[in-house]
């Protein structure tokens, strides 16, 4: 029997929020003062949750790795944000985002938590104008928009290419003014190590100063982690190099089930890997796919004289040039959702017409925008990815099609949340990304910053007062308890355990190792024998990681040596958690596709009978089986069919 | 995109232990890196070679690489970020270094940004700046729809223009004064241009500018080498708004 409640609420869809607000307890303004809250991570989500909490007179505490809140990797999301405003007359609706969101999520999203999100979209483009981000505008002084992935409207907001920083800039500036208040204390460069559970309550963290080194304790009525995805478990993604899964991973092992770890983004339009010393990959945006198109040549030939570099890409006359995207998807084109994309041009690559001298990349090309609107328009809407591509490439793409190849963005699986956002853990909530909630198997573009925003400022504030209200007589959590003591303990224990094996081996070779595994068998295709083989081989590199781990430096100073390898001894349990939940999803659906379940034509075929479910994984010991738990999805006002960007 | 590899290149980088330990200069010898990379990857290949040797890495903050989440801070061969134009250090290529050639690495240095480690420094004053009113005064909620206020293209383009700030420092580490007007004037010029910034402007101006005084940032004279490091091409004639703006606040008190 599943012990997972998702308190969805009753009655027809467009009605379930609005019922659930009237009934949740609020909490009296002089309660709220007696009240502290934790938030870890400070991106979209963490930000605007600790500014908009600390507005309705709760004490936060907020904590991020990085010097500054302003840093989180939100900011480099380029695109867009999504919202239902029909500002275009294009007939957008509420419903319609919503519809959109759980097909493109391939029905495996709960219906209430995204229509919610809908529902609320309006109102962050409002909060957000109202701060003052710099969103694009028309000569009439309205807002503009763009188009996405996956839909057949305008509805995303934008900022140049800098969306995300604009958006995470006004949420830190809500932040800050909140700091200056005094009603948020906020730890730049501390990373919580440990959640800490008092009669089955999250009561606070351990979090290790990254200066000093010093570990220390936090106690609070509620935690809230909004610490990004795990997408950095694959060693090279378009995620910063600090993100990591650790946050989620510790609440996992206290107790906190993880939902659908197999679901990952893979992000069609990346800059192609170049070589061995690649630490990251970077991202081109999704709304370069408005103006560019996507091609490989017709001919394998030319491929093969691309790869030696004996022609270049100009040279292949437009009757030679295969846009399979406009031809396998008429009606989309190269609008199609991302995973769809990303194993399209897998599909070319693998079957021997990619473009570069690896044969891992396609071509995105501007040159019919470009004649169609003029260099200057073109500037305009992407000047600053062109630049960015340029500097990375050496390849002017405005004069010649940009290389992409898909690459590893972002993670929809995460902590299972319910309804409110709490985790299986009393008190402790998961907003953002770092929950599983709202995308499904894939998600579309310009959500991500949409939903972030909106757990953060318009459903947290309201669903944390159900649950504090009932904490209103609990004093300040007292730190000396030995739940903290324990905690700080094993904390403490744990690095130096890391830190004494002296072996021979860096922490980021052991991560290369486990992104390449999960690359090769756990990536963009995924069979039950190649699972079952990472599974182990990921086992085996944990060993090998204990045996032989050298960290340098010391325990008690800034030290990024230690700081990654406790990230990556997270993620080298968490790789293993990630292939048991792709074996045991043998259907195909999203960003998720299972060789064994593919229709005829090669697209991804669910199997709805069996899969319509969310895996929820119950931590039993680092080296024991999870226990799975099912929330089985319930899909009253859509209709399940077989996804078709035909 | 060519791979040309480096087969040898030194780099001459400022170590420091702690904030108060005495910092010097260490040469490193680094092999085969291929043009294509980047100038952090260069680093990663080093600190791989230091750890192996038995030696502690180099210390320094990095983190989105891909030139907008501010973190990355490099004072190379004499120019905040190097030698490029418009790049943080993170995008700054190796294809813009040659064999042979001695690398010199040095962390901005700023009275107001004290060294934490190596070349890793601590910018908190930049968010006390941000903190004392680089903001909008709005709560979440109750806000008017966004069409409400309509705000012409080109004013949008200039609020955005100096938006693209991405808090790095370079400006701060390149001027001879040390000051951090194009920091500030940046902010207070994306909301000059903005209605949403025009009731609170010049309490903003001021306790900005304050604050910037108050935390040990030098004077701007006007020789514009901030906008030549800037990553985000922000221009001096932010300051200049921002002058304007601190002046007619000053002249209303």
């Amino acid at each position: 029997m599943s012990t997972l409640n998702s308190k969805i609420p009753a009655g027809p869809i467009a009605e379930k929020w609005t019922n659930h607000k009237a009934k949740i307890k609020v909490v009296s303004p002089a309660n709220k003062r007696k009240l502290d809250v934790i938030v870890v991570g400070t991106g979209l989500a963490g930000a605007s949750a600790a500014a908009s909490l600390a507005e309705l007179g709760y004490n936060v505490t907020a904590f991020c790795y990085q010097d500054s809140p302003r840093r989180a990797h939100s900011i480099a999301a380029q695109g867009g944000i999504n919202a239902a405003k029909n500002y275009q007359n294009d007939n957008d609706s509420v419903y319609r985002l919503f519809y959109d969101t759980i097909k493109g999520g391939d029905y495996r999203a709960r219906e209430a938590n995204v229509h919610r999100l809908a529902e609320v979209s309006p109102n962050i483009i409002d909060q957000c104008v109202a701060q003052g981000v710099p969103f694009a505008r028309e000569y009439g002084g309205t807002l503009s928009n763009r188009s996405f992935g996956g839909v057949l409207v305008s509805r995303t907001f934008y900022a140049r290419g800098q969306t995300g920083q604009q958006l995470l800039l006004g949420a830190y500036s809500a932040l800050n003014r909140q700091i200056n208040a005094g009603t948020v204390k906020m730890h730049t460069r501390h990373e919580m190590l440990d959640l800490v559970v008092i009669d089955g309550k999250a009561r606070g963290i351990i979090a290790r100063d990254m200066v000093s080194g010093e570990v220390k304790r936090f106690g609070a009525h509620a935690v809230v982690l909004a610490t990004g995805g795990y997408a950095n478990v694959f060693f090279l993604s378009t995620n910063a190099m600090g993100c990591n899964a650790s946050a989620s991973w510790v609440a996992y092992k206290k107790g906190a089930y993880f939902a659908n770890p197999c679901y990952v983004q893979i992000h069609p339009t990346c800059i192609p890997v170049h070589g061995s010393q690649q630490s990251k990959l970077t991202l081109m945006s999704e709304s370069l796919r408005n103006d560019g198109r996507v091609w490989v040549p017709r001919k394998k030939e030319d491929a093969e004289k691309l790869r030696r570099g004996e022609i270049r890409p100009n040279d292949i006359a437009d009757v030679d040039r295969d846009f399979y995207l406009e031809r396998r998807y008429p009606s989309y084109g190269n609008l199609v959702p991302r995973d769809v994309a990303s194993r399209a041009a897998k599909e070319r690559c693998d079957a021997g017409f990619g473009v570069n001298k690896e044969g891992m990349a396609v071509f995105l090309d501007f040159k019919y925008a470009i004649e169609r609107l003029g260099q200057e328009t073109i500037a305009k809407r992407y000047g600053n990815l062109f630049q960015m591509y340029e500097k990375i490439t050496d390849v002017n793409p405005y004069k010649e099609p940009m290389q992409i190849y898909p690459a590893i963005h972002y993670a929809m699986g995460g902590t299972w949340v319910d309804y409110n956002l709490m985790t299986t853990i009393p008190g402790l909530y998961s907003l953002g990304e770092a929950n599983f909630s709202d995308h499904g198997a894939n998600r579309l573009g310009a959500s991500a910053l949409m939903q972030g925003l909106a757990d953060g400022y318009f459903v947290l504030p309201y669903t944390i007062g159900d649950y504090l209200g009932n904490e209103i007589m609990v004093p300040k959590i007292n730190t000396n308890l030995p739940e903290f003591e324990a905690a700080e303990k094993a904390v403490t224990e744990r690095l130096e355990k890391l830190f004494n094996i002296k072996g021979k081996t860096p922490a980021d070779h052991f991560h290369k190792k486990l992104g390449a595994i999960l690359w090769d068998y756990v990536g963009m295709s995924r069979n039950e024998a190649g699972l079952k083989k990472a599974i182990e081989e990921i086992k085996k590199l944990r060993k090998e990681f204990y045996a032989d781990l050298l960290v340098p430096g010391e325990l008690k100073n800034v030290n990024p040596e230690l700081e990654k390898a406790g990230r990556v001894a997270d993620f080298l349990e968490f790789g293993e958690l990630l292939a048991r939940d792709a074996l045991n999803r043998k259907e195909s659906c999203g960003g998720h596709f299972r060789e064994e379940s593919a229709t005829e034509e090669g697209e991804a075929k669910r199997d709805d009978e069996n899969f319509a479910y969310v895996a929820a994984w119950e931590f039993k010991g680092v080296d024991e089986e999870p226990a799975l738990h099912k929330e089985d999805l319930v899909f009253e006002t859509i209709q399940l069919t077989q996804r078709s960007y035909k | 995109m060519a791979d040309i590899i480096l087969n040898k290149i030194y780099v001459k980088v400022w170590r420091q232990n702690s904030p108060k330990a005495k910092g010097r200069f260490e040469t490193y010898q680094v092999e085969n890196v291929s043009q294509g990379s980047s100038f952090l990857e260069m680093i990663d290949i080093l600190n791989d070679k230091l750890i192996l040797e038995g030696k502690d890495p180099i210390a320094f903050d990095h983190d989105c690489r891909e030139g907008i989440c501010g973190m990355c801070s490099m004072y190379i061969n004499g120019h905040a970020h190097g030698p490029d134009t418009e790049v943080t250090t993170c995008q700054l290529h190796m294809r813009k270094f040659h064999e042979g050639q001695t690398i010199v690495v040095e962390p901005w240095r700023a009275a107001a940004f004290p060294v934490i480690k190596d070349v890793m420094v601590d910018r908190s004053a930049f968010e006390k700046i941000q903190q004392a009113g680089g903001y909008v005064s709005v709560n979440t909620g109750g806000v008017p729809d966004g069409n409400v206020i309509l705000i012409g293209q080109d004013d949008a383009e200039e609020a955005m223009d100096a938006a693209a700030c991405i808090g790095c420092g370079a400006c701060v580490a390149t001027c001879k004064n040390s000051s951090a007007m194009l920091f500030v004037a940046a902010k207070v010029s994306q909301f000059a241009k903005l209605p949403q910034g025009k009731v609170e402007a010049k309490k903003r101006a001021k306790a900005m500018v304050a604050k910037m005084d108050e935390l040990g940032f030098g004077s701007c004279t006007n020789t514009g080498g901030c906008e030549l490091a800037c990553p985000k091409s922000i221009s001096i004639a932010h300051i200049a708004r921002l002058n304007r703006e601190y002046l007619s606040a000053k002249l209303s008190d």
